[in-house]
């Protein structure tokens, strides 16, 4: 008793992804529209000249080589003086460059759709996050017939001018605007800004302890009378309590008081 | 020609602020006139109204500078402060540096200061802060950024630097045609 099993077969696995479906061209969209079908063209046509079946485009083809063509009518209405020969090739030209223009047309919108991706749903779901959600509402709001001009906003609803760019170039203020409004809004991060600073309490430390190291060293050398009160005064002066903020210290000390070789 | 915006408002106040600290104040917000900052072509101009007003009808293209420059913003939109503010911010300095006669010219070929040529220094100024270069007869010679707090340029040795060169009123003929 023998089983016969079927051959192994070995499936590869694909080694890049499946293409994705692109979308349908003009023709394609319009063709649906229509419904026109592909009719599958036959490879020869019989060509009456010759007798015999040609093919249709290409190498010996039927209707005769297209550039040997001795012979090129004057149309009824045409101008009598034109080349005739020069405006066929004009025209066929023509005809490849509008063929190349729609080819690369239809391959950039294919390559645009792709580029999107899926976009997020405007009804709601269940599991939409607050930017999505804020994006949603700004839609529904500009999808009115005056662009969301006279929509009633809610109470915190910040009021948002609307950009006539969707946010892509930079707007700056006018040059000559309101002066005064603009020196109150410096003053303002001015004052943001200084209120701000952050309190050198380890510099002021280290300078502290190493005023103290000098006083000791000095202290111990024996140095001259007059240098040791001098330096005494010095540190009376300007060993305040140290922790004070530096902006509220510079403030109340005159700028250019020095101390230093002299 | 146009406003600053905020970033670059606050990138010069910030730049201003370690130089003269809170007088910027006095800046923005004059007695004796409005004054503004503007920027053209990456350089930030300090002008009043009235010249504003006479600016705005020059084109763009042809405005070659306008009021004050006090600085440009480079490339990666970092402000850097020129010699031509210095009449502006001398006043208003709050960290001084005098400069011995000896090493003034030292300084105005671009060198720092070393402690050999220091005469004298505020009181309680920052390791790095920004401070104003004085000759012994108070004329302003340019910026500079402390290299040792108060405290520490007492204990180097002569040739150590203790201000690092920003800027100098030498650049006046040295970089007569970079200045804006």
């Amino acid at each position: 008793l023998v089983a016969r099993l079927p051959e192994p077969t070995f499936r590869l696995p694909r080694e890049k992804p499946p293409p994705r479906p692109r979308p349908p061209t003009r023709w394609e969209q319009f063709a649906r529209l229509k419904g026109i079908r592909r009719r599958k063209r036959t490879s020869l046509v019989w060509d009456e000249q010759a007798k015999e079946w040609r093919r249709r485009w290409g190498y010996k083809r039927a209707g005769g080589d297209p550039a040997r063509a001795w012979l090129a009518e004057v149309p009824a209405g045409a101008d009598p003086e034109e080349d005739q020969f020069a405006r066929l090739r004009r025209e066929k030209r023509e005809r490849v460059a509008r063929n190349e223009l729609n080819r690369l047309r239809n391959l950039a919108r294919a390559h645009r759709a792709g580029a999107a991706g899926p976009a997020a749903p405007l009804h709601p779901t269940g599991h939409q996050s607050r930017e999505e959600l804020g994006h949603v509402a700004r839609v529904a709001r500009v999808s009115t017939a005056s662009l969301g001009r006279f929509q009633p906003r809610l109470p915190k609803e910040p009021a948002e001018p609307p950009s006539r760019n969707g946010g892509r170039k930079r707007r700056f203020e006018p040059l000559l605007g309101n002066l005064a409004a603009e020196r109150s809004r410096q003053l303002e991060l001015l004052r943001d800004m200084g209120s701000k600073k952050p309190v050198l309490d380890i510099t002021r430390a280290v300078n502290k302890q190493l005023r103290q190291e000098e006083a000791e060293a000095a202290a111990a050398k024996g140095k001259k009378q007059s240098q040791r009160g001098k330096r005494g005064r010095r540190q009376q002066r300007v060993g305040r309590s140290g922790k004070k903020s530096g902006a509220r210290r510079q403030q109340q000390r005159p700028a250019g008081s020095g101390t230093g070789g002299r | 020609m146009r406003p600053l915006t905020e970033v670059e408002t606050r990138a010069v106040f910030g730049k201003l602020g370690r130089y003269i600290g809170e007088n910027i104040q006095l800046l923005v917000d004059r007695p004796d006139g409005t004054y503004c900052f503007r920027l053209h072509r990456d350089r930030v101009y300090y002008l009043s109204e009235k010249l504003l007003k006479v600016a705005a009808s020059v084109p763009r293209d042809s405005l070659l500078s306008v009021g004050t420059c006090f600085g440009k913003f480079t490339k990666t939109q970092k402000f850097r402060l020129s010699i031509t503010a210095l009449d502006f911010l001398a006043p208003y300095a709050k960290f001084k540096v005098w400069v011995k006669p000896g090493s003034e010219q030292s300084f105005l070929y671009g060198n720092h200061v070393l402690k050999s040529g220091l005469g004298r220094i505020t009181e309680n100024t920052a390791q790095y802060q920004g401070v104003v270069v004085y000759s012994m007869a108070d004329v302003p010679l340019g910026f500079g950024v402390a290299a040792k707090s108060t405290q520490e340029c007492r204990k180097v040795d002569p040739m150590a630097i203790v201000v690092f060169h920003q800027a100098d009123v030498g650049e006046y003929v040295r970089s007569e045609d970079r200045l804006s």
